[in-house]
């Protein structure tokens, strides 16, 4: 099937960008501001709006169509398609299939500080009304918090035999995730634990796609729950059986 | 004082009571203990700075010399001035020796307390008028400039300090009146403050003595073309909280992230550490006139922010108490909170505005500072930006201080340029078109804002009654705030706390008690 952005009419190809441009007049600006969303692709680009931000900064809100159309059927889905399956019903297929609570360790690792995205997938409490993965029957979760070392993280899931390791980056700046979620799985390797564990990625910035490439089981960007990931896990150790 | 909110005063005075209870217990531990970041703050306040061949800091060095061959339960001051006394050098030529290892702290005979106190004199005197010379400059430009209701505050994290400059230059320009320069991720754990200008930084950038003053001198410059004071913010939480302290003094910073109990449950610092060294530090922001900045805005990103709402409540009244100990006023207490409420909850605004207006109410003379949501924001940048319109009207309508403006892009970027400048402008309409609303609008008696008040203003009398019949420790062993548990003899930075012998002396604490026994 072949699609185009919807504006008010079926196919007509709106789109709306803004931006900063570094000049310093109004006029010169929408001619440049056109430019752009000329060399972008856009059809009959309208600058409808443009503020002085900072001396010699402008910031540009422009509308245009796209002329082209987008074939959707050879694409590939970027999140991970599972079976939805809600905590209860994860809790009873880990009953069902393991005579054994399943260790979840999860962690900010690295010098990333923050615990947003590990809290959310597993904190009691949860997010948005998901509750974390500190509640399921059959998970003993672990939450080492955030400035985790992969050493220190390697060291504690080898101590607690974990089946699963979740790790949270939330910091992307000058790509330090990737640099440490790759320094992770060749760590893995080295100990020669990789193939023992289901190892995923997490955070604002995390792709599926993103995430096999460096080596992962899986990935879980936004819009993802404990749920989706516990559903993820468990059908993974399923197959690993 | 104001009372919309019909609080009840005796709950509020005996929040107060059991606050002094559980810190006298604290104190215990403070009063006969002190840190490695201490005695190194005690050096750099007497003018040690630099770093030697290996890049680590001298005052690190100096300390770390005499742990290893000396007894540090004296104080680097005993041992600093005998080898002055002995070798006869001004600090300058010592301090050049020292990094030629021509001269050491440690195979030099001690001196008595009193000759310590005598040769260092000088030196304190020294850092104290500059520190005291900074406050002046600051308090008059406030004075001549005019000083705002309500100050929005912005953050800068590019992780180059040139580059910062520019960002927050055109911050101020757009109305901005505090720049927060974050620090790099991780530098909280550095057992160390980097030395010289840095350029590189994940997250934000190092907080270095020469970052501070380069920024100082900045935002001094764009303030003086706009007319107004733009204040500059650091951190100074983490394991070298009075070293920052003692660098923020020294080059005119004007506020500072400096919980009491912050790096404790978010960083794992042991706690004894922490305690010891957020009350040095803070005699430090006393004494230069620094506001504190307290992190209890960060329990409600990790918990639910309605129904913990109490324990930042009770936190704030245990860090007022620690403030009050280290002698700082209330008009220098920015207590911590935040606009944290799930959106999709019926009548959410009104709880955010219970919170906000009971905190005004019950801390009427302290700069609170009032923290954007964060937690529930998505990728959804036009979401955001409703959302930070109602955060900025609640801050507006109960009168916050310090007022740290929410991003649209949260979550995605570092804030571009426009996204900097789309939050100042809503804040500023919002200031504009609601000028007057805090004087119009009273709240409905025994209403859902009133009702909520009340509310958590019982459920933190009732934690603060448990915490004080148990201990502070405890509750920190317990996971009371933010759920997260420390033990009293883990985290880092424990190898750094040390008991103060008998003849321990610190000519920088004894100075200050000095300075705040004057006034």
């Amino acid at each position: 099937m072949k699609i185009r952005p919807y504006g008010d009419t079926s196919h007509d190809g709106k789109v709306q960008v803004s931006f900063t441009l570094p000049i310093s007049t109004d006029g010169l600006g929408i001619s440049a501001a056109k430019e752009l969303a000329k060399k972008m692709g856009l059809v009959n680009p309208q600058v409808v709006h443009v503020e002085d931000i900072h001396e010699g900064y402008r910031f540009f809100v422009v509308y245009g169509s796209v002329p082209f159309e987008i074939e959707i059927d050879t694409l590939k889905d970027e999140e991970i398609e599972n079976v939805s399956l809600s905590k209860e019903e994860i809790e009873e297929m880990i009953s069902k299939n393991f005579n054994r609570n399943l260790v979840f360790v999860g962690a900010s690792t690295g010098s990333d500080a923050h615990t947003v995205g590990i809290d959310a997938i597993m904190n009691m409490k949860g997010y948005a009304g998901h509750y974390g993965l500190e509640r399921y029957k059959g998970i003993q979760a672990y939450n080492l918090g955030s400035q985790v070392e992969n050493e220190e993280f390697v060291r504690f899931a080898r101590k607690v035999k974990a089946d699963v390791l979740l790790v949270s980056q939330t910091v992307t700046q000058k790509d330090v995730h990737i640099k440490n979620l790759v320094n992770l799985v060749e760590l893995l390797e080295a100990e020669n634990m990789r193939k023992d564990v289901i190892l995923i990625a997490g955070g604002a910035r995390i792709t599926n796609e993103l995430a096999k490439e460096l080596g992962y089981d899986g990935g879980f960007g936004p819009r993802k729950y404990a749920e989706d990931v516990a559903a993820f896990a468990v059908e993974r150790l399923l197959e690993k059986k | 004082m104001e009372n919309k909110l019909m609080l009840n005063q005796t709950m509020i005075e005996e929040c107060r009571t059991f606050a002094k209870k559980i810190t006298d217990e604290v104190e215990k531990v403070i009063k006969v203990r002190s840190t490695l970041t201490v005695e190194r703050t005690v050096l750099r306040l007497l003018g040690v700075d630099g770093i030697n061949q290996f890049d680590e800091p001298i005052p690190n060095q100096m300390v770390d010399e005499v742990v290893h061959n000396g007894d540090i339960s004296k104080g680097i001051s005993t041992y600093i001035a005998s080898a002055l006394y002995h070798t006869k050098l001004s600090l300058a030529d010592f301090i050049d020796q020292y990094k030629k290892s021509e001269v050491n702290l440690t195979q030099i005979p001690l001196i008595d307390s009193k000759k310590v106190r005598v040769v260092l004199a000088p030196y304190i005197n020294q850092s104290f008028e500059k520190i005291s010379k900074n406050k002046v400059l600051r308090e008059t430009l406030i004075h001549n400039y005019g000083k705002n209701l309500t100050d929005l505050y912005v953050i800068v994290a590019t992780g180059n300090i040139y580059e910062d400059v520019i960002q927050a230059k055109a911050a101020a320009k757009a109305g901005a009146d505090i720049i927060a320069v974050i620090r790099s991720t991780g530098q909280s754990l550095l057992d160390y403050v980097p030395f010289g200008a840095t350029t590189e930084g994940f997250g934000g950038t190092f907080a270095t003595q020469e970052n501070f003053k380069i920024m100082r001198k900045a935002l001094d410059e764009v303030g003086l073309e706009e007319k107004r004071y733009i204040k500059l913010v650091n951190y100074a939480s983490g394991l070298c909280m009075p070293e920052i302290a003692a660098m923020a003094a020294l080059e005119r910073l004007d506020v500072l992230l400096n919980d009491s109990m912050y790096g404790i449950i978010f960083r794992d610092i042991n706690m004894q550490r922490t305690f010891i060294d957020q009350h040095f530090s803070r005699m430090i922001n006393a004494y230069a006139g620094i506001i504190i900045n307290t992190g209890e805005d960060n329990y409600l990103t990790t918990s639910d922010a309605y129904s913990e709402a109490h324990t930042v409540l009770a936190s704030q009244f245990i860090n007022e108490e620690f403030a009050f100990r280290a002698h700082l006023k209330e008009e220098l207490m920015g207590l911590g909170h935040a606009f944290e409420i799930d959106p999709e909850i019926k009548d959410s605004f009104l709880y955010e505005v219970a919170q906000a207006e009971m905190a005004r109410e019950i801390f009427p003379n302290a700069p609170l500072k009032y923290m954007p949501p964060t937690k529930h924001i998505s990728g959804n940048i036009f979401k955001a930006y409703q959302q930070n319109t109602l955060f900025n009207i609640a801050t507006h309508l109960t009168g916050q201080s310090i007022h740290l403006l929410g991003m649209m892009t949260e979550a995605i970027h570092t804030p571009f340029l426009s996204d900097r400048y789309l939050a100042i402008s809503n804040a500023k309409m919002i200031q504009k078109s609601m000028a007057s609303i805090r004087e119009e609008f009273i709240f409905k008696k025994d209403g859902i804002i009133q009702n909520r008040a009340s509310e958590v203003l019982e459920k933190a009398h009732e934690l603060l009654g448990q915490i004080a019949s148990n201990s502070l420790f405890k509750a920190l062993e317990d996971g009371i705030f933010a759920g997260v548990k420390r033990p009293y003899e883990g985290g880092k930075g424990l190898g750094g706390v040390f008991v103060k012998s008998k003849d321990y002396v610190n000519v920088v604490f004894d100075a200050l008690e000095v300075k705040f026994n004057e006034n």
